[in-house]
């Protein structure tokens, strides 16, 4: 870095309207000896251009974790099955050696994990671990480095950066340890930033500040910023492009404001009704979605999601349609995986709203 | 730190004050006693008398005990009853021999159960894997004079490879300072004298390190297991460390604190006398004197051997609770 800062450095790739990351039919298999296997992520296909941010959305166990895994490499090697292409600037890492996506971890993608406790080393300092990144990457001494680091933490908002590069992991505040990893997944600008549940372990206000300061620093230096969540209160404040995940698959994908004006799919619809809002009278009940993620049976079979689903017919059953649910275009910019999508907004506090036709 | 040091000795006063008494009260519910001993099966009543009243054996237990305890805190633990030297100088000339014989044990120990432990949680479920979890079964289940029985007759007795018994050859002529017989080598520059006190380490070394070996590989390897699912070591692969990095910094580091207070406790086990290995080897340390007092109802060395082991434990105890704040930022004493 010929004195540019890191962050605020124009992308590299400035005119370049090719997609950072381009996954494609991606698909993710865990087998066990003498256990039938779990497909835990079945055709996944999105792309996100520079200075994008999108939104994976999903219950626990929808697959948007292993997704992201997947792209950066990091599942475990053995007992998974990894099909598809991943694409980061064009550069296949589908198959690529543990080499080579060492050199571009950490350099031109990087990842911000869900517990900053327990994913930052609790016996190592701060310090230690930011600047361990600028010495691999940017190939800096330590002197450099430290300098680096300090700067580094300061443009996160850790205040006296100098003092918190030389203490531990437990001496910081649950918001600074993230704040702590969002500056090393930082470090060397990468074109993919990949977020995966970053605020679930912290409290509200924590929250929106570290959501704030993600927003801050991808706005403008053209990084492309992958969020993984299951709070729709972040993919309204911060992606420009959601895709819904159920049970492996993506089931709907719309721009923000069409997803939240006019939802499709109805998970879609129950996940949005189901958000607790303060404008209804007390004591109102919440509208869950009926059943658990649990209840998801084989996308061969039919939809995922028909045995939870107010709309649900029989023709959602492969064995009735002949074909199991396709994911197709719905209108400009939307995709959708169903066959009896909703056409009127669910409100909450009022049950799933029914299908079209009933 | 200082007031941690401070307090953790102070704590030695009950412990010590307490064995004491259980071990003056212990030594003197053994049947028979320091005269039956040393005068033999045949000694007449009036002969037991008159040595019970030269080593003041005759008094009541309390008043014992009290001279017992005015002498110790002069560091004066009496008189050996079989060899006649002064415990105290006793003691000099036998530690030295266990501390040598624990660290060569314990290096052993170390040197192989670490990287052992490690290679075989790396490869999970491989045949160095599975080949190491029975080894360290056998290793702590096998009986420690069985062992040492078993490599003296094989490696001294039939192949000759290695000596069999005692510290040093007592053809070599040795020069001793400090009664550790590899030190004094070096010292004296008598480097075959070390080199031959090596080569005698070796067997009685290897028969003590076995059971420290077998539970440093088995805690290694659950530990390493524990900690390379831990998200932080996800993080370091993450940032596209380099492997070495990665295993050095985020996983060894991390894996090798429960082994620590491990080989903590264990380097205390080996150091209170290997009485059994020391035995079968004849080696002249801590353990095999205190076997050849209990045989004699020593009281005198019994007494003054353990405690001063008692305060080796403790001290050997606090270094590792200090090394332990070291390694573990999250537990460091102020």
């Amino acid at each position: 870095m010929n004195g540019s800062t890191a962050f605020s450095a124009a992308p590299r790739h400035a005119a370049s309207t090719t997609p950072v990351l381009e996954v494609e039919d991606l698909s993710v298999r865990f087998t066990r000896r003498g256990e039938a296997g779990t497909q835990a992520v079945d055709g996944v296909s999105f792309s996100v251009a520079p200075g994008e941010t999108i939104g994976l959305v999903g219950e626990s166990g929808c697959g948007k974790s292993v997704t992201s895994l997947a792209v950066m490499g990091l599942l475990p090697k053995r007992g998974v099955q990894v099909a598809g292409s991943v694409r980061l600037d064009g550069q296949e890492l589908l198959g690529a050696g543990d080499r080579a996506l060492r050199k571009l971890r950490g350099a031109d993608m990087a990842m911000v994990f869900q517990d900053p406790l327990s994913s930052l080393n609790p016996t190592v300092t701060i310090g230690v671990q930011v600047t361990e990144v600028l010495k691999e990457h940017r190939g800096m001494s330590g002197k450099e480095a430290t300098e680096e680091a300090a700067d580094l933490l300061d443009r996160v908002g850790i205040p006296d950066p100098r003092r918190r590069l030389g203490e531990y992991p437990h001496q910081l505040s649950g918001g600074m340890r993230q704040r702590a990893l969002i500056a090393m997944a930082l470090a060397c600008s990468p074109r993919l930033l990949i977020a995966d549940e970053p605020t679930t372990a912290l409290d509200v206000t924590i929250q929106a500040q570290i959501l704030e300061l993600l927003r801050e620093l991808v706005q403008g230096s053209g990084t492309a910023l992958v969020m993984i969540t299951h709070d729709l209160g972040v993919v309204a404040g911060l992606c420009d492009r959601v895709h819904v995940m159920y049970a492996g698959r993506i089931i709907e994908t719309a721009d923000r404001g069409d997803l939240f004006a006019r939802p499709r799919h109805p998970y879609t619809g129950g996940l949005l009704a189901s958000v607790p809002r303060l404008d209804t009278t007390r004591g109102t009940p919440l509208t869950p979605i009926r059943g658990s993620a649990r209840d998801a049976i084989p996308w061969a079979q039919g939809c995922a999601f028909a045995p939870r689903c107010d709309s649900g017919r029989d023709d959602c059953l492969t064995e009735v349609a002949g074909s199991t649910v396709p994911l197709e275009s719905d209108g400009a910019g939307r995709e959708l995986r169903c066959r009896h999508p909703l056409t009127v907004p669910p409100v909450a506090g009022s049950p799933t709203t029914p299908g079209a036709d009933r | 730190m200082l007031r941690f040091i401070v307090r953790r000795l102070l704590q030695l006063i009950p412990i010590l004050l307490g064995l004491s008494v259980l071990l003056f009260a212990w030594l003197r519910a053994l049947p028979g006693g320091p005269a039956q001993a040393a005068l033999g099966e045949r000694a007449t009543p009036e002969d037991i008398a008159r040595y019970n009243e030269t080593f003041g054996l005759d008094q009541p237990v309390l008043v014992q005990y009290g001279k017992f305890l005015g002498r110790a805190l002069q560091l004066d633990f009496g008189t050996s009853s079989r060899t006649g030297q002064a415990v105290t100088t006793e003691f000099l000339e036998r530690f030295p021999g266990t501390l040598e014989l624990t660290i060569f044990a314990m290096v052993f120990a170390i040197g192989i159960g670490i990287p052992l432990g490690y290679l075989a949680a790396r490869r999970h479920g491989s045949w160095i894997d599975s080949s190491s979890v029975i080894g360290s079964l056998l290793g702590v289940a096998i009986p420690v004079f069985f062992l040492a029985y078993l490599l003296r007759l094989l490696f001294a007795v039939q192949l000759g490879w290695l000596p069999g018994s005692g510290r040093q050859d007592v053809r070599i002529d040795a020069t001793h300072i400090t009664n550790f017989f590899v030190l004094d080598g070096l010292m004296t520059r008598e480097f075959d004298a070390a080199w031959d006190a090596v080569l005698h380490l070796v067997l009685p070394g290897i028969a003590l390190g076995t059971i420290p070996l077998a539970i440093i590989v088995r805690i290694t390897r659950a530990s390493v297991l524990d900690v390379v699912n831990e998200d932080y070591v996800r993080t370091a692969n993450a940032k596209g460390l380099a492997t070495a990095t990665v295993r050095r910094r985020h996983i060894i580091r991390n894996a090798l604190l429960p082994v620590s207070t491990t080989i903590g406790l264990q380097t205390g086990l080996l150091l209170s006398g290997a009485v059994l290995t020391e035995t079968v080897f004849a080696f002249g340390g801590v353990g095999s004197a205190l076997r050849d007092a209990i045989a004699n109802r020593d009281y005198a060395l019994l007494q003054g051997f353990i405690l001063i082991l008692a305060v080796v434990y403790v001290l050997v105890n606090l270094l590792v609770d200090i090394s332990y704040g070291l390694l573990d930022p999250r537990v460091r004493v102020r």
